[in-house]
């Protein structure tokens, strides 16, 4: 990348820069016209200047040919002017300075638009040189570089970047234009003053940046330190497990603090010297009107100077400062972004790169690896001469299943590594079906062959997206038929930024693998979802999700009868005690109280969790719902109450932090005071004399409670009337508008915030039926594969959103889900780096066993620890310290006096 | 049946005999109570145990799987009954099948609220000694008879 930044803006932007240059040039006669246009109409609007009984009119826009005089000797008039009164004259010339006003005003617009607009498209191309080299970094060179620090340099260091290039050849030309007029026009008057304004101007512009140097040391430090601490940030946040575990808070605190010390000082210095910078630049701009008065005045005094040359340079001198003390505001703001730029750009020069023909966007199928891997005396080793493979020979077969066993130590995992192209040996040769790996474009590497790392990485995405995306290799094809108008400009922003064309609302899966219909691809998820055994994961994450029934108006429907058709299989099978189903006329044990009142579904945070107890609506029909003389309201508390009691009771002697209070107390053990002291209070005065807080307090406690689950029989039959009522009420309030967020449970229709089990369940798992749980999933999925509906409820669960970094997996969902991308990718040879570690070795091993048999003929090297795993490869090599130390089938190995026969009597 | 009729049952059962009725109600109310229809197993043998049952209502079968693969009942088990404190006690395989003969309600005790009880209460540990020393006894009993009926 270009090391100058002034020379990258030029050769970025030399056309806008130039138009721009231009257009000020031509709006000056425009400004100064505007600022003389005031004085004539002072001078002759309004006082009449020029004006008497015998003239009453004057000649306005009289038009010479400019320099007629010296071309011709004498003025020549081009055109005579009209000739005007004094009222039409203030007229004409007030509306004159209004037009100037408004074209003064629409070239500065003009201007300052074109200054923005070539400034974010510089920032633009910037920003995405910067990026690309992210993408084009080696991963070894990755590696070192802190996540956090890259991009606060992209994001925010580049930032000043683009305010600066809009001024970065127009301000020094303009205001150096000014300054230099000013100082002509002072020479002119007098020779000796306009030395004496050199002389100073000359000595800021040596002074100044001298002093500045320390200036740009102390920037760049902050820079540096102000990127340090974002990195930090980040380390922190990464480790922020081993940070609580070790109860090292404090230590991050401490080095955080220091850290923002730092950047105080070096700000502190900075500002020091800065305003030092600015009081010596104010003085010496000072320096000049004092030696003026001074030596102008004594001259003029002994006669050598003319008064009124005096007068005139010191009326010129007044345009002198200021276009000075702004070039240097420039200069600083130059210094500023030179340093920023440089720095950024020193960062994203790794000594290798891959090369942009590596990673260009091609729609051409990669031709097939075929014949056989050949390394031959591969080392690698790392930059302080450590060798992590020192002269390994391997050859195989690309039809074969190839298990490289060794320890954490013996380098396999590198070895995956290469030879997937990750990394690049350090020695010897690495060729899949005749072609050079370490010359391999992604085009073909990434298409070709397939690698699953231990650590898969997951995006923030659906199950789905996470499976194709081993496919998104180049936008394919156009999906909408309809040419969107803004495509064409926007197209034509990206290449003006140097950005590729690159459109994102393609397909940009590869259909080779998985083939082109919507069905083909359902299969081909579905066959490496079963391949990785995570069908079923996959389908619990649909039943357990959503669906919008105005959006899947059919599968609502056929959700409804799956509903059906359960209920009907329960009764025939009688086991409708396992379900409690929501009936609106009726109390659900099984459900709590809360749930019991609101009788449906919400996304309004009002209505859910604690805020439910303070809702002012709920309480209010609480308060109304009236029988047997005490209000639902009163009822819930004394519940409240009553749970509270038997809390105490329970927990009381239990120590604090006591596993149980997580898992069965209603109140958690620091709060077990309060509610003893609130208990006292009741006691004493009364539940009605407790304050609003308490109040809520104890609702809250009622609204978690459910009969069934908890069985401290405090709802009776006459309770759950009570409740009911409450909650016809409440729903005709909510129905009524006040809020409308409520989606009432109703027999008749699919209810779009709960999930699909609930919809189809229509009701609870009643609480204690042995094996209740299991016997109603066993009926569900029977009743959904009757309505033939498994699939669409695959579907829903391939959308389930798997989080950030495949957070929301468990472990070895992660690396199924990542051995599955793979899988769908059909390459010539597959490399697992101990991919599936975290699984228990039976899982392993039929894992291993579905893939291997999936992947007959077809190429695999499965780097593992555990040598009896790799049982049934056709080959086996066993690597130590970075070499193949044997090589055989398993059978050879383990027999006696074979390299693993050690290993597997061990184990 | 509401919490106070569990602690009632649980009161009945010999092993509890002794304790608190505060620990019982607490352990009542950690534990899961679970309904099971005729027929359905509470332990299988052979599976690894996580818990231990109490019998609160109806009545089961211990049933042991032969090896020729026949089923014999050597023990029903009533109401107040214990069963699967020995898998739990020492990780060993559920040495018998137990099959609710009738509509059978029991307290399933898990392993981890057991040990938790046994550490914060001891008198709960000491009586489950006293228990199994007795139990010891019989056993030892019944193999000196079975030896000497040879």
């Amino acid at each position: 990348m270009e090391h100058n930044l002034f020379k990258y803006v030029w050769r970025h932007s030399r056309p806008e820069q130039i138009t721009i240059l231009l257009l000020v040039a031509i709006s000056m006669p425009f400004y100064f016209l505007s600022l003389d246009l005031p004085k004539q109409i002072v001078n002759q609007g309004i006082q009449g200047m020029g004006f008497s009984a015998e003239q009453p009119t004057q000649s306005f826009l009289v038009l010479n040919l400019p320099f007629g005089e010296m071309l011709t000797g004498s003025t020549v008039n081009i055109f005579s002017g009209f000739q005007l009164t004094q009222e039409t004259l203030l007229v004409v010339l007030a509306c004159s300075f209004l037009v100037m006003v408004i074209v003064n005003g629409l070239f500065k617009l003009t201007i300052n638009t074109r200054k923005g607009r070539m400034g974010e498209r510089l920032l633009r191309r910037l920003r995405y040189e910067l990026s690309d080299r992210v993408l084009r970094f080696p991963l070894p060179h990755l590696r070192k570089m802190k996540q956090a620090e890259v991009a606060t340099m992209i994001k925010d260091e580049v930032e000043p970047l683009g305010g600066f290039i809009g001024d970065a050849f127009v301000t020094p030309a303009f205001l150096g234009g000014q300054a230099l007029t000013a100082l002509t026009f002072i020479m002119v008057q007098s020779v000796y003053l306009g030395a004496v304004s050199l002389a100073i101007v000359l000595t800021q512009a040596w002074l100044i940046p001298r002093l500045r140097r320390r200036l740009l040391q102390l920037g760049k430090q902050r820079q540096l330190a102000a990127r340090a601490l974002a990195g930090r940030i980040g380390e922190v946040m990464d480790g922020a497990t081993e940070m609580h575990a070790n109860d090292t808070s404090n230590w991050e605190r401490a080095d955080l603090v220091g850290r923002l010390g730092h950047i105080f000082l070096i700000r502190f210095e900075i500002y020091q010297r800065k305003f030092f910078v600015k009081f010596l630049n104010n003085f010496l701009s000072q320096l000049t009107p004092f030696i003026f008065y001074l030596v102008g005045g004594l001259l003029a005094l002994a006669g050598q100077l003319d008064i009124g040359a005096l007068v005139a340079v010191i009326a010129a001198y007044k345009d002198l400062p200021g276009p000075i003390k702004e070039l240097i505001d420039w200069d600083q703001q130059r210094l500023d972004v030179t340093i920023k730029y440089e720095q950024v750009i020193e960062q994203f020069q790794p000594g290798t790169m891959i090369p942009p023909s590596a990673q260009a966007v091609s729609l051409e199928p990669a031709k097939p690896l075929t014949g056989k891997l050949e390394a031959k005396n591969l080392s690698l080793v790392e930059d302080d001469g450590t060798y992590r493979l020192q002269g390994l020979n391997l050859e195989m077969p690309l039809e074969q299943h190839l298990a490289i066993v060794g320890d954490s130590n013996s380098g396999k995992e590198r070895l995956a590594g290469v030879l997937a192209g990750l990394e690049h040996p350090s020695g010897g040769s690495l060729r899949i079906g005749g072609q050079d790996v370490t010359e391999m474009p992604e085009f073909i590497a990434g298409r070709r062959l397939g690698y699953v790392a231990p650590d898969v990485y997951h995006f923030p995405l659906s199950v789905r997206e996470n499976l194709l995306y081993g496919l998104r290799h180049a936008p394919y094809r156009n999906l909408s038929e309809e040419k969107d108008p803004k495509e064409e400009f926007e197209n034509r922003e990206s290449k003006r930024a140097g950005n590729p064309v690159l459109p994102l609302h393609y397909d940009w899966v590869d259909r080779g693998p998985i083939g082109d219909t919507p069905e083909e691809e359902e299969q081909a998820l579905r066959r490496a979802l079963y391949l990785v055994g995570m069908e079923h994961d996959v389908f619990r994450f649909g039943i357990y999700g959503t669906i919008d029934p105005a959006q899947h108006p059919e599968m609502a429907a056929d959700l409804l009868k799956a509903r059906a058709l359960l209920n009907q299989k329960l009764e025939e099978e009688g086991l409708s005690d396992l379900v409690d189903r929501f009936d609106p006329d009726a109390y659900n044990r099984s459900s709590t109280l809360a749930e019991n009142l609101l009788f449906g579904t919400t996304k309004d945070a009002s209505l859910q969790g604690e805020a439910l107890a303070k809702n002012p609506l709920v309480l209010e029909v609480l308060s109304e719902t009236q029988a047997g003389g005490t209000s639902l309201a009163q009822d819930l508390r004394e519940i409240g109450l009553s749970i509270a009691r038997t809390m105490v009771e329970l927990f009381a002697d239990l120590p604090s932090g006591h596993p149980f209070f997580d898992q069965f107390s209603f109140i958690e053990s620091d709060d077990l005071p309060e509610f003893e002291d609130l208990i006292g209070k009741a006691d004493r005065s009364g539940v009605e004399d407790l304050n609003k807080e308490e109040l809520a307090r104890l609702l809250e406690l009622t609204f978690n409670y459910s009969e069934a689950r908890h069985r401290l029989g405090l709802i009776d039959e006459a309770k759950e009337e009570k409740i009911l009522a409450g909650r016809k009420a409440l729903a005709k309030r909510l129905s009524s508008g006040e809020m409308s967020e409520l989606e009432p449970y109703d027999p008749e229709h699919y209810n779009a915030a709960a999930p699909i089990l609930v919809n189809v369940l229509f009701g609870r798992v009643v609480y204690g039926q042995a094996e209740g749980e299991s016997t109603l999933q066993f009926l569900v999925v029977q009743v959904l594969d009757e309505l033939d509906l498994r699939g669409a409820v695959m579907e829903v669960g391939l959308s389930y959103n798997v989080g950030l970094g495949g957070k929301r997996l468990s472990q070895s969902q992660r690396q199924l889900l990542g051995m599955a991308r793979a899988l769908l990718k059909d390459p010539d040879l597959l490399i697992v780096n101990d991919a599936l570690g975290s699984l228990d070795s039976s899982t392993q091993s039929r894992i291993m066993e579905r893939v291997r048999t999936h992947r007959e003929g077809r190429g695999i090297v499965w780097a593992m620890t555990r040598p009896q795993t790799a049982k049934d490869f056709d080959q086996v090599a066993v690597m130590g310290e970075g070499r193949i130390t044997a090589r055989g089938s398993f059978e050879e190995l383990t027999a006696a006096g074979g390299a693993l026969a050690a290993e597997i009597g061990k184990g | 049946m509401s919490l106070d009729t569990e602690v009632d049952a649980l009161k009945k059962v010999p092993l509890f005999a002794n304790i608190e009725t505060s620990k019982l109600k607490l352990m009542a109310f950690a534990s899961e109570r679970l309904t099971y229809k005729p027929g359905q197993t509470l332990v299988k043998q052979g599976e690894q145990g996580d818990a231990a049952y109490i019998i609160l209502e109806g009545e089961a079968d211990v049933v042991i799987n032969q090896e020729d693969g026949t089923e014999v009942v050597v023990a029903a088990l009533k109401r107040h009954a214990v069963l699967g404190e020995i898998a739990i006690l020492c990780d060993v395989p559920r040495t018998a099948t137990v099959r609710a003969r009738e509509q059978t309600q029991a307290l399933k005790i898990t392993k981890d609220l057991f040990f938790r009880l046994v550490q914060d209460f001891p008198q709960i540990g000491l009586e489950v000694m006293r228990i199994l020393a007795a139990r010891l006894e019989k056993t030892t009993q019944d193999l000196t008879a079975a030896r000497g009926g040879h």
